[in-house]
């Protein structure tokens, strides 16, 4: 299915599905903690627009809640979140220094790859317009497993675990136009949680060990001292 | 097929590199005038560079003591280039004979031959600045011309073809499609241009700061007309990055045939689409600061990375299996 | 059906009731009778399951048969013993660790809400719930771990919290996969995620893509289970936690886990049974046993080198869950009635070994093996009951553990002769490795004043006497629902 065959609505849905995947990419390489939120809050903000989008052109009623629910959560509610703990905890200048930025990024191109062979039979049994989206969820989940082992700070391993809920969310939107009802709130609900949880963890590492990087948190290991 | 001896479309073509190369400095002065008006400056005149132009090529040429052959030959090669690159673009007219002669990567050659005089000019007369520019100018080449070749072979994909003109074409048959590949590789190249041309923020072109130029460093043992012609050379390629740009992301108004009408729609087009990209960038450079000389990697890794999207995701979006 | 919901109500309401009271002297209590309350919905739902095989049809949310109403009331009956357990622990610990208030509301109301999350799980028919619940899981245990706010156990916590989500997300990008394929066969769309439907329609569905989605299950639901290389989190949550819920943890949370595995290789086993190549057909179990006997022979190889007890005893954890994916796996009618009855073996014999373990870690006022010594001689009903629960754990005759593993053995002797070898010698290095531990922690002479603690260890006798009968003799209806399953499984049983 050629993009020029399809409707400007649907080219559309694409255009934005290749900026969401952007957004995955920028979260890479941004060392500013503060500017990887904000990033994290567009990623949201896409997203849902990605699901309006589709809600639209399938008539699927019950994306319009999942969007809301996307928009809320994602793009307002765990943003908020964790600018308010950055800013008690005066992390707001923090970076989180990556070293060897331009591999980590050629890495991120590899898995994009790798990820759009494996999704290729997948892509090839249906014909729905946002069939080809579940190569680019997929790689958003393992884009957000790539940040989270490069990063070293609490914060940036949470917006990692956070934008792989995203990808998880994009694979349901793109592969199945979202999952039954019952389900995706109780997805939305454990997100929730485990934002509130993420955030009284900030303050007890904080307490602990004086700052949030979690290089300090490897007493536990299996290699003798 | 193309007559050879195709005398309308040659004349064309002369008349087309030749606006390429007289405009370029009305472009330099339009971004110049802008920028003063932002700034609430006093703004020169818009046909100022051709002033300094006049003025340099009535100068005498002063060359070092132990300059050779390549530091004198070089301003006559880059312009020369220069020319021959401004000779394959497509600036308000397609279907031209000389775009038979090379498609998008050899004009990304073409600039890579000039950035190799233009170093070796800079290292032949052995003064610190030039070795300090020529290295840090290879530094950003190497890292933007990846990036620069990613974007176009995004294009001919989308395109089926290298070659400018039928880029141009095909784009304007296909109308309005929302691309996801093609608005990364504007973005990825809109990145490498501005590395290349030396803008804020990766070189500041209106200041000769040792601890940061890189292009200007380069040119500091020249004077006279051979500096003219250096000048104008940059002028040139910052003319057909903003061509490129506009006419392969935007091709609508750009005149499909030979006729006087459609030529004239052409170059209005081109006219306001320059027009309206130089605003664009003069409001970038006024709100961006120059980053530091270690941070040019990372912008250009950014450039690359967008450009890589820009495949892949034609790949996987825009294809179908 | 209306003991279903009570069931899994009962532990819901109390995690809300607990939030509120929990920290009061009657915080216990009240764990402790919401625990019996659920524990009698369960022993009711047996009988009920007993009488007519199945409840819940097609297309209802909940779904009880033979595999998962002996894991729903093992479930309910360790969650009870250790409530039990656990009331004059957390006492105990509260007054030694000066735990606030606060920490012991969250403590109880976790509590409730984990076995909630446990009970959920296993009695929805929902796959998409049971990763809910699975998730759900990891949340309301992961303060848990951290209760104690020691430096190591928030790193536990971070490892545990990350690690599983990390997961756990493998098995929701699996599970949507498998919605996807399921929505191209089944009529009602909204029912695609039923395992009865998918179980029902699962020669339909599309073998490639239920292939991607088992690897992707397999990895998420795998983190959970234990196995390595995804099992980092697992000694550290255990050994830095509250005992009691490295109880649960060890005797349940991983045997859900290892129920979703099954539930799914059920339908990938039908699935891909079409294919050509027998390769193909069973791919699903080649990948289970080998991260199987990967787990189980690196972690029989940690065990030598533990040096805090709650680890060791961790890492046996991960050896057997690493048997039981190896024993289903294998998938011949004999493995997979062993590892059903070893779940139900090793569920109890954990949790009665991590019961013993608290209270010899709160005679020594430490976890460290080398400073844990002779518990027998201080307090003889610790001491008995640790050796003990070690002496089954290492497969012992005549315990039920015994009997499974000695199963198993059989089963594999008689399809890969030669994978008997490495299981055997997994089985005696952990044999060796264990003793070796607990032998001068359980004899030996006594430190100075080292004093004996008010104990509760009947839960521990309790558990090791079912593991014994369970040894001797499988009641004829535990063993029927074994075959039941063991048919769903394999396609022929073993009576």
């Amino acid at each position: 299915m050629n993009i020029m065959s399809l409707p400007l609505s649907e080219q559309a849905i694409l255009l934005f599905a290749g900026m969401v995947l952007f957004t995955s990419f920028s979260l890479l390489a941004q060392p500013r903690i503060v500017a990887a939120i904000r990033m994290f809050a567009w990623q949201g903000v896409l997203l849902s627009i990605v699901t309006v989008m589709v809600a639209v052109d399938t008539g699927l009623h019950h994306l319009y809640i999942s969007a809301l629910l996307t928009l809320l959560m994602k793009a307002i509610f765990i943003p908020w979140l964790l600018h308010r703990l950055v800013h008690k905890m005066e992390f707001q200048r923090e970076q989180d220094i990556l070293h060897h930025p331009v591999l980590v990024l050629l890495a991120g191109g590899v898995l994009v790859i790798f990820c759009y062979s494996i999704a290729l039979p997948i892509e090839r049994l249906g014909n729905s317009v946002t069939q080809p989206i579940i190569a680019l969820s997929m790689a958003m989940v393992m884009l957000a497993m790539l940040m989270l082992i490069t990063r070293h700070k609490a914060v940036s391993q949470v917006i990692a675990f956070m934008a792989m809920e995203n990808g998880l969310f994009f694979a349901a939107v793109s592969a199945t136009h979202g999952m039954p009802m019952v389900v995706e709130l109780g997805i939305a609900f454990d997100v929730f949680v485990a934002a509130i949880i993420f955030g009284v963890f900030f303050f007890h590492i904080k307490d602990s060990f004086d700052s949030l990087d979690v290089d300090h948190l490897s007493s536990l290991s299996e290699s003798d001292q | 097929m193309l007559d050879l001896i195709d005398f309308k479309g040659w004349l064309l073509v002369i008349i087309q590199t030749w606006m390429f190369v007289f405009l370029a400095p009305l472009l330099v002065g339009w971004l110049t005038w802008l920028k003063c008006h932002l700034q609430n400056r006093r703004a020169p005149s818009l046909l100022q560079p051709y002033r300094n132009l006049w003025r340099l090529f009535h100068k005498d040429v002063l060359l070092p003591k132990h300059a050779s052959l390549i530091f004198r030959m070089n301003p006559y090669i880059v312009a020369g280039v220069m020319l021959i690159a401004a000779s394959i673009i497509p600036l308000f007219v397609v279907r031209m004979p000389s775009s038979a002669t090379a498609d998008v990567i050899v004009l990304v050659g073409f600039f890579a031959l000039a950035k190799f005089f233009q170093s070796l000019a800079a290292m032949d007369i052995g003064t610190a600045f030039g070795g300090m520019g020529a290295s840090r100018e290879m530094t950003v080449s190497a890292l933007a011309e990846p990036a620069m070749l990613m974007s176009v072979f995004t294009l001919a994909m989308v395109a089926h073809s290298t070659n400018l003109s039928t880029v141009v074409e095909t784009l304007i048959q296909h109308g309005l499609v929302l691309r996801p590949s093609l608005l990364f590789a504007f973005a990825g190249l809109v990145l490498v241009a501005i590395a290349e041309t030396g803008r804020i923020p990766v070189d500041n072109p209106s200041t000769h700061l040792e601890l940061t130029m890189i292009h200007e460093a380069m040119v500091l043992e020249y004077s006279g007309r051979m500096l003219a012609l250096i000048e104008w050379s940059s002028m040139t390629k910052l003319m057909i990055y903003g061509v490129l740009i506009c006419n392969v992301f935007f091709p609508w108004g750009i005149a499909l045939h030979h006729d006087f009408y459609s030529m004239f729609i052409g170059f209005i087009a081109i006219a306001s689409k320059l027009m309206l990209l130089g605003v664009f960038l003069v409001v970038a450079e006024t709100v961006l600061a120059k980053m530091r000389l270690f941070r040019v990697p990372i912008f250009l890794s950014l450039a690359f990375t967008l450009s890589l999207l820009g495949l892949l995701s034609y790949i996987i979006l825009e294809v179908g299996s | 059906m209306m003991v279903v919901y009570f069931l899994v109500g009962t532990p819901l309401f109390g995690a809300l009731l607990l939030g509120i009271v929990g920290h009061k002297k009657e915080g216990a209590r009240i764990n402790l009778l919401l625990s019996f309350l659920t524990m009698i919905s369960s022993l009711y739902l047996v009988y009920l399951i007993s009488q007519q095989q199945i409840l819940g049809n097609d297309s209802s949310d909940f779904y009880i048969d033979s595999l998962n109403v002996y894991l729903l009331a093992l479930t309910a009956v360790v969650g009870f013993t250790t409530a039990f357990f656990s009331g004059p622990y957390m006492l105990h610990e509260a007054k030694v660790r000066k735990l606030s208030d606060a920490r012991m509301r969250l403590y109880h109301s976790s509590y409730q809400g984990f076995i909630f999350t446990m009970l959920l799980g296993l009695s929805t028919n929902n796959l998409g719930v049971l990763w809910v619940s699975l998730e759900g899981a990891t949340l309301t245990t992961v303060l848990l771990v951290s209760l104690y706010r020691t430096p190591s156990s928030i790193e536990a916590a971070w490892k545990y919290f990350i690690l599983c989500g990390v997961g756990i997300a493998q098995a929701l990008f699996g599970t949507v996969l498998v919605y996807f394929a399921a929505a191209k066969v089944i009529p009602n769309v909204e029912d695609s995620l039923l395992w009865t439907q998918l179980f029902a329609h699962a020669g339909e569905l599309n073998p490639v893509i239920i292939t991607i989605a088992f690897v992707f299950l397999l990895v998420g639901y795998g983190t959970k289970v234990g196995l390595v290389p995804l099992h980092n989190w697992l000694p550290d949550a255990h050994s830095e936690g509250p005992t009691p819920m490295s109880a649960v943890l060890s005797g349940l949370l991983l045997n859900v886990a290892l129920y979703a595995l099954i539930r799914i290789k059920m339908i990938t086993d039908l699935a891909l049974e079409g294919e050509q190549t027998v390769h193909i057909q069973n791919l699903a179990g080649y990948l289970m046993m080998g991260f199987g006997l990967i787990s189980f022979t690196v972690a029989v190889l940690f065990l030598h080198r533990q040096r805090d007890i709650k680890r060791l005893f961790s890492y046996s954890s991960i050896e057997h869950m690493g048997l039981m994916t190896f024993a289903f796996g294998l998938g011949t009618p004999l493995s997979t009635f062993a590892g059903l009855l070893h779940m139900l073996v090793h569920g109890l014999t954990k949790s009665a070994i991590f019961i013993s373990v608290g209270h010899a870690a709160q005679i020594a006022g430490t976890q460290s093996i080398e400073k844990i010594r002779g518990l027998i001689q201080t307090q003889p009903k610790v001491g008995w009951g640790l050796l003990i629960g070690t002496v089954v754990i290492a497969g012992f005759p005549p315990f039920g553990i015994f009997t499974s593993e000695f199963l198993l053995l059989s089963s594999t002797v008689h399809t890969y002769p030669w994978l008997a070898i490495p299981l055997l010698m997994g089985l005696s290095i952990a044999f060796a490795g264990l003793f070796k531990h607990i032998q001068p922690m359980c004899f030996g002479n006594k430190p100075e004043n080292q004093q004996p603690v008010k104990a509760t260890m009947w839960p521990v006798f309790l558990h090791l006497i079912i593991v014994l009968w369970l040894g001797l003799a499988i009641p004829e209806q535990l063993s029927q629902w074994f075959n039941n399953v063991t048919i769903l499984i394999t396609g022929s049983g073993v009576l």
